[in-house]
């Protein structure tokens, strides 16, 4: 039967994909780490479909699944779907194989950490850092300097300005930090090894 | 004064209910006391290791969440109200049951022992387990006439590897129906406000949060009533619909009904002024 013309239309050549010949070392990595079976997806979109931040990510979660089980290592943690993912768990409960999509991702971020892989949302992680930093220092999270030193980083110091200033306004930025007492407790916590000492 | 006996509990308030959402905790607290229940600050309490932890580092987000369970004395429940420090409170005892080495590793580097019978609870379980009948015998100011949309976000019960665990679905609307109030059927209740992306990427927040509110908007509801200080949060500053509806903390609303007078020192924290629909309503003068 000769193809319908819409189909030619849409024939763009991609390279060639042989899953027997791909490493998927990740992928196996990601089930044992994560616990989760991704192999039982069927593509059925009801995650991408469901997920608040879909618009915002590059591959929806239900192709990231299909990369990983194609090998496609690289580009999986190049991804943005990783990190704009935030693990409210819509796609876990709404899939109906039961997959945990949120605690795949989980592991997904982390392997791009220990990787140093290129990330696609660079100040995404720089903010959890600084909220390290502030833990590391203080035990608990101090709202105001987590804010501006992430600010600064990144530098967009005056980006959102505004928002900073009502909550300054209503007191919900505390000036000074809260702090645990047995700080050496909450230090020696601290020992990941891909983490940049600061 | 309580009219109750005494019932004691210890609490992990974390670092939002102790800050930003200060007066979500004044509230909470007001409430408890007004209905008997002792909740006792657990000494020297630390960050839970929220999401930033998780995303990093997962041995630094058990050790955060590890070093509170060994605070805490395992003859009495532990409550949380901030569902996130609950997850990772909980996450962390499961985590613990299942590796006695690292266990082992945590308590004698700290010289505590951490209790892995622990009942650890959110505060809405609190009230129905232990004060359902205080309750109905407590209320002073009938919340009749305010149709709120009770907004879960997506933590309380949502994670899988807690699904066998107890959920909290419908105990917003049970508890507050009890004090008069009217529950709104047909809005976003656990819909994600954005979470940190709140912080790192408010354009993709904003729209997120624009349709939870217009949501409760549609449905004729007077406010969202939340269980989650974050996401009271971002539900306030985030949302820049033209009807922006006030976003209450659940405790708020528990200690208006239960006859609390110092609420002014809450809502003046608020973004969008909750007053002008209380007084509409009868409720505040």
């Amino acid at each position: 039967m000769k193809p319908s013309p819409s189909q030619e239309e849409t024939d763009v050549p991609m390279p060639p994909i042989k899953p027997g010949e791909r490493d998927r070392s990740l992928a196996a990595e990601v089930r044992q780490r994560s616990g989760a079976n991704f192999n039982r997806c069927f593509q059925c979109r009801s995650c991408g479909n469901g997920c608040p931040f879909v618009q915002a990510m590059d591959y929806p979660p239900n192709v990231l699944l299909r990369m990983l089980q194609y090998g496609m290592d690289q580009a999986v943690l190049e991804s943005k779907t990783i990190w704009v993912c935030v693990g409210c768990h819509t796609c876990s409960s709404q899939c109906p194989m039961a997959i945990d999509l949120a605690g795949i991702m989980d592991v997904l971020r982390l392997a791009a950490m220990e990787r140093g892989v290129r990330i696609a949302k660079p100040y995404i992680p720089d903010f959890h850092e600084e909220v390290l930093r502030s833990l590391k220092r203080y035990g608990r999270a101090h709202k105001l300097g987590i804010m501006w030193r992430y600010k600064l980083q990144t530098r967009r110091l005056f980006s959102d300005m505004d928002t900073g200033l009502k909550m300054l306004a209503k007191r919900k930025l505390e000036l000074q930090p809260s702090r645990v007492k047995a700080i050496k407790e909450i230090e020696d916590l601290f020992q990941c090894y891909w983490r940049k000492s600061k | 004064m309580s009219a109750y006996p005494q019932l004691d509990f210890s609490y992990f308030p974390g670092c939002s209910m102790a800050t930003t959402a200060a007066e979500s905790n004044a509230s909470m607290m007001k409430a408890a006391k007004i209905l008997g229940l002792n909740l006792i600050e657990l000494e020297d309490w630390n960050c839970c290791g929220s999401s930033s932890a998780q995303t990093l580092c997962k041995d630094l987000s058990l050790g955060m969440a590890a070093r509170n369970l060994s605070l805490a004395d395992p003859g009495r429940p532990l409550v949380a109200m901030c569902p996130r420090c609950l997850l990772y409170l909980r996450r962390a005892q499961e985590a613990l049951r299942k590796n006695p080495d690292i266990r082992q590793d945590l308590e004698d580097r700290w010289g505590r022992t951490i209790p892995l019978d622990l009942e650890i609870m959110h505060f809405l379980e609190v009230l129905v387990r232990f004060a359902a009948d205080r309750l109905k015998q407590s209320v002073k100011r009938s919340l009749k006439g305010l149709k709120f949309v009770p907004y879960y976000g997506c933590t309380v019960f949502r994670p899988p590897d807690l699904d066998r665990e107890k959920f909290y679905q419908g105990e917003m609307e049970n508890i507050l129906h009890v004090l008069g109030a009217e529950p709104i059927v047909g809005a976003y209740t656990h819909r994600c406000c954005g979470s940190f992306l709140s912080a790192t990427d408010p354009e993709i927040v904003t729209p997120l949060v624009n349709e939870i509110v217009d949501s409760a908007v549609l449905a004729q509801a007077h406010c969202l009533v939340t269980a989650c200080a974050m996401c009271q949060l971002n539900l306030e500053i985030r949302c820049n619909s033209k009807v922006k509806l006030p976003v209450f903390h659940f405790s708020e609303v528990l200690a208006l009904a239960l006859g609390a007078e110092d609420y002014e020192g809450w809502f003046i924290r608020h973004l969008v002024d909750p007053r002008p629909l209380l007084q509409d309503l009868a409720l505040v003068a």
